[in-house]
């Protein structure tokens, strides 16, 4: 008995400072200068929890030995993937998460250990329809990113009233089985409801709406480890359910600002919001185009440079050829800085991490509101790939799907250079004025190409 | 029981205040990287699937758990591993203070 509790103590106890080590952890991710401690306190934290958990008394330890083995063997290539893939990859790892918290509380519920309290059967609902739809809503959404899905939003007729009454169903069967324990055939129902809504769920997200899903998703991922924390009593699984939960919902409201959506409507709203089919067709407007011969010159002229980024760079691999242009822009003493707008890219952040790989410096990526009061002094802003964090009709046109989103105000820039490949609206089906601007050049083509010609332009002047 | 779900509850409400409080001030440049070690500290949940496999209850627990510890085992791993190749990458211009 006292040996026991001794043991008991041991595990309580590197639960404790891996509880201190992983808030560090999350503190120390607060400036880049200090974030790779955060790795590392956010690993000893892990070690010491899981060797901890191993100390359990009357354990048997070769089914835990093979999952260890085989999941280190599956991580290790998901930790190796190539940095465009990352929003994919972010979106496979939530829905491994909330699989890992779904299988749990399932296995639990049969157990029947909570069965007899009715807080905790409340708590294991809680936990398996969080985890399952953010399972297959995860993968859904790892699949659009990875293409592998049509990217295009699928929408019907009373969708969101079929969502909404799924969701009903599962919370009746739910509050059902916690009054009546007895009726267990609802369980697999629950789940098996729970599973579908995160399909229907993800169905008609569009590109544009990822970086706000895919913070939504690792919200739930965290608030459904938190919930199996408190069906396990387990503290130190409901403070980090509880770190990655509030995470995920700040970056769900950072990134629903940055689209001019309230949190609410991101909530219930975001998902299902049908995508503004483009206004009549577009009319032939006239628009100033340039060859890279052109850019180049205006380039080399100018004092003040902001490259403006979105997914079109991603998408093109262009971000070498960029760094490319900043290296040598900045030899001839152009002062060269990227504005990146919160949305930009497929998830929070995502061209930072994107520039980064590039070797551009972080101190000359900008912030939407750091930036924005700069553009008049900008000689040349060249737009590559972004398109509707661009668009004034978001300042301007009341009418307009966008109207209200905070974007960067490139159009105040001396003149604007646009990397596109058509004259095609973008993804949302919006028609950006920015393009018909007398201060604005069309550079067409693909960017990677483009900005390849500007840079050998530049070089061989020279 | 009674008050371990209360001092569950008081747990769950500090940790948020601490979580919102500390992910306020991490810079959106490091979005991308706070997203992956979140992620990887969520796994933490292969705690619960490595007391459930290891108490070996039915065979149905155990089947689920090994599950359990390989998808969450996937997250520690590789989510600790990205994270650390992706802030890596970040350098600055400006010479770096002692």
């Amino acid at each position: 008995m006292n040996e026991l509790a001794g043991t008991q103590y041991i595990i309580e106890a590197t639960y404790l400072i891996a509880s201190a080590l992983f808030i560090l952890s999350l503190k120390w991710m607060s400036s880049p200068a200090t974030a790779r401690h955060g790795i590392w306190a956010g690993e000893l934290g892990m070690l010491l929890a899981i060797a901890g958990t191993l100390l359990h008394h009357g354990m048997t330890y070769q089914w835990i030995a093979v999952g260890l083995v085989l999941g280190s063997g599956i991580g290790i290539p998901l930790g190796m993937v190539h940095m465009t893939a990352v929003p994919q990859r972010t979106a496979l790892s939530h829905a491994f998460g909330a699989l890992c918290v779904t299988l749990v509380g399932t296995a639990e519920f049969y157990l029947g250990t909570q069965n007899n309290s009715r807080f905790g059967l409340s708590v294991l609902s809680l936990e398996v329809i969080l985890g399952g739809l953010t399972f297959t809503g995860s993968l859904m959404a790892a699949g659009k990113l990875q293409e592998i899905l049509p990217q295009r939003p699928i929408t019907y007729k009373g969708q969101n009233l079929v969502n909404f009454l799924l969701m009903g169903v599962a919370i009746a069967s739910a509050i059902y089985l916690v009054l009546h324990p007895e009726a267990k055939i609802l369980f697999p129902v629950i789940v098996g409801i729970s599973v579908v809504f995160g399909v229907l769920l993800i169905i008609p997200i569009g590109g544009a709406d990822m970086p706000t899903v895919i913070s939504l998703l690792n919200g739930y991922a965290g608030l459904s480890a938190a919930a199996m924390g408190f069906v396990l009593q387990n503290k130190l699984l409901i403070i980090a359910g509880a770190l990655d939960g509030s995470s995920g919902l700040i970056l769900s409201v950072i990134m629903s600002k940055a689209m001019n959506r309230s949190f609410t409507n991101v909530l219930f709203g975001a998902f299902g919001q049908v995508q503004v089919a483009a206004a009549g067709a577009a009319e032939a407007k006239p628009v100033h185009s340039a060859t890279p011969e052109e850019a180049a010159a205006i380039l080399s002229a100018a004092n003040k440079v902001v490259i403006v980024p979105g997914y079109g760079m991603a998408v093109a691999q262009a971000q070498h050829k960029v760094r490319e242009l900043y290296d040598i822009l900045s030899k001839k003493g152009v002062e060269v800085r990227f504005a990146i707008h919160p949305v930009a890219g497929r998830m929070p952040g995502h061209m930072n991490v994107l520039l980064a790989e590039a070797d551009i410096p972080y101190d000359r990526l900008i912030e939407m509101d750091e930036i924005n009061g700069d553009f008049p002094q900008t000689d040349v802003a060249l737009v590559i790939g972004a398109n509707d964090v661009t668009n004034p009709a978001a300042r301007s046109d009341a009418t307009s799907p966008i109207y209200g989103m905070p974007i960067l105000d490139v159009d105040k820039a001396h003149t604007v250079m646009v990397i596109k490949r058509s004259m095609s609206p973008g993804f949302a089906g919006i028609d950006n004025p920015l393009y018909y601007l007398p201060n604005t050049l069309m550079l067409f083509g693909d960017a990677k190409q483009f900005v390849g010609s500007i840079v050998r332009e530049l070089s061989g002047g020279h | 029981m009674g008050s371990n779900l209360i001092d569950a509850l008081f747990i769950f409400m500090l940790a948020c205040f601490i979580g919102f409080e500390v992910i306020r001030h991490v810079s959106p440049l490091l979005h991308t990287p706070l997203m992956s070690l979140t992620n990887a500290l969520d796994a933490i949940a292969v705690v619960g699937a490595i007391v459930l496999v290891g108490e070996h209850k039915s065979r149905f627990a155990t089947i689920l758990g090994t599950i359990a510890i390989i998808a969450a085992t996937s997250n520690v791993v590789g989510g600790f591993f990205i994270t650390d190749r992706m802030l890596k990458m970040f350098k600055t211009s400006r010479p770096t203070k002692p």
